[in-house]
């Protein structure tokens, strides 16, 4: 008991006395994740809009893949993404392995799939429910993909910070490819397994809770979305929010 | 008299499910056609087919070209955008430029008395303000054969009336076409020329309104009879 307390105290001074070190692996972690974030969703909430509304020859077969994406193991992603990247890999000649690039492509690999199976649930819903009424109005399958996913844009937003969480938080494909570099690739999930495996908690507590304080504020955020939105249009059903839940 | 819109053995099919069955129908211009039956009967579908949303799985569906339609649903989807855009996207679809849009929407919604809600958000909206919304977009569309779904059947009796006013207002100035199902007799009588009655996918009895409603049909139409005098089933 006496550890764990002297280790929190440790911890809160290092996030108190602004250490350099600590701080600097939270910015590296917000970057690479935010950059990931951006990269996965500009593709994924296209790609989900269009899925939702397109009918084709195989549409089956591809959400079966898509789901199934969704519960990949990020180290299996960091292998793939180091395979591809490693120096005989196709990838290779870009020279991005252990480097910030390769770990922004593993999380926005991983989080991709999460952002066009969500998107996709959401537009198709919204499809069913009203697009006929798009439809009447003349507007043809991708410009009905680009209005529901508009007219969704508040669940839209939920799935993007759905998607910031499972970057910030996995820890596998960034190890892999970004080879946990001090000072250059090393960022708040991977300093935490280190430090806890060299015995320095203090250090791992304290990323551990700005960690958990990045996910504290998403969620925050969320409910004051939800709350804004109903506010503003007396709507509270957000069919993705469900899907997380 | 041109065929504004014109059916031959049309039947649609939904898998197993037959949802019409060899419909013929030839409609013209300004008619004011009503479509009644049971819930399942078909009167959506053909509608649907009408307006170009579903394909015949056989038979021949023509409209004529001259034909600019409008559909009005049950339930219309608010987006999530104010009244005033709600009215311009509808026309932005159908082709008229955003900016040049703005002045007939206004029309439109002050012709449905919602011009003092042009900003608000169309979701906060009333069911009845709804109705009367997706009627000013079908309006701002300048249709000349308007469909509408059972329009008034989730409104309280007084939207009821104000939604059947503007739809009496709009056949009255426009001239328009009009092809609408409803479950509400009063309504049929009131707003329709022609009545069909539809049961199973299938159309039992097609004749203008007075017929349908004076004639004894006890005959001619069984069926027909039966749902009048509310004994169907």
């Amino acid at each position: 008991m006496t550890t764990l307390t002297d280790t929190a105290f440790t911890a809160l001074q290092l996030l108190t006395q602004l250490d350099p070190v600590l701080w600097s692996i939270v910015g590296r972690s917000l970057w690479v994740s935010v950059l990931a974030t951006a990269i996965a969703c500009s593709l994924g909430v296209i790609l989900g809009a269009w899925l939702g509304v397109a009918r084709f020859v195989g549409r089956d077969g591809l959400l079966t893949v898509l789901n199934t994406l969704l519960a990949l193991p990020s180290v299996v992603v960091g292998l793939l993404v180091y395979l591809l990247l490693s120096r005989t890999g196709p990838l290779g000649y870009l020279g991005w392995l252990f480097s910030l690039k390769a770990m922004v492509l593993a999380q926005a690999v991983l989080v991709l799939p999460v952002v066009t199976a969500l998107t996709r649930q959401c537009v198709e819903d919204a499809e069913r429910s009203h697009g006929e009424q798009l439809q009447s109005l003349g507007a043809q399958p991708w410009l009905r993909s680009v209005l529901l996913a508009w007219d969704e844009r508040y669940a839209l937003l939920t799935v993007l910070i759905a998607a910031f969480g499972r970057a910030i938080s996995e820890v596998g494909a960034v190890m892999v490819v970004g080879g946990n570099i001090e000072g250059f690739t090393r960022v708040m999930t991977t300093a935490i397994a280190l430090e806890t495996s060299k015995g320095d908690l203090p250090l791992a507590l304290a990323l551990g809770f700005v960690l958990m304080s990045v996910v504290l504020l998403l969620n925050v955020c969320i409910s004051a979305l939800r709350r804004w939105r109903q506010r503003i249009d007396g709507s509270g059903v957000d069919p993705v929010q469900g899907m997380l839940v | 008299m041109s065929a504004v819109l014109s059916l031959k053995e049309v039947s649609v099919q939904f898998g197993a499910y037959r949802a019409l069955h060899g419909v013929n129908l030839q409609m013209h211009l300004n008619e004011r056609v009503a479509l009644v039956g049971a819930n399942g009967c078909g009167k959506s579908t053909l509608l649907r087919l009408a307006h170009g949303l579903l394909k015949a799985s056989s038979g021949q569906v023509s409209v004529a070209p001259q034909v600019t339609q409008s559909m009005v649903f049950q339930r219309p989807h608010m987006l999530r955008t104010s009244v005033l855009r709600f009215v311009v996207c509808g026309m932005w679809l159908q082709g008229t430029p955003w900016r040049t849009a703005h002045e007939r929407a206004m029309q439109a919604l002050a012709r449905v008395g919602l011009q003092d809600l042009a900003e608000r958000s169309a979701r906060t909206l009333s069911g009845g303000q709804q109705q009367r919304l997706a009627l000013a977009r079908a309006w701002a569309l300048q249709p000349n054969f308007v469909l509408l779904d059972e329009p008034t059947s989730s409104l309280d009796p007084h939207a009821k009336r104000e939604v059947e006013r503007l739809m009496a207002d709009w056949i009255a100035t426009d001239g328009v076409s009009l092809m609408f199902s409803s479950h509400n007799l009063g309504q049929v009588k009131r707003l329709a020329t022609r009545v069909i009655y539809l049961e199973a996918g299938r159309v039992l009895a097609d004749l203008p309104v007075d017929e349908f409603f004076n004639r004894p049909l006890g005959d001619s139409h069984p069926e027909a009879y039966l749902f009048l005098k509310g004994e169907l089933g």
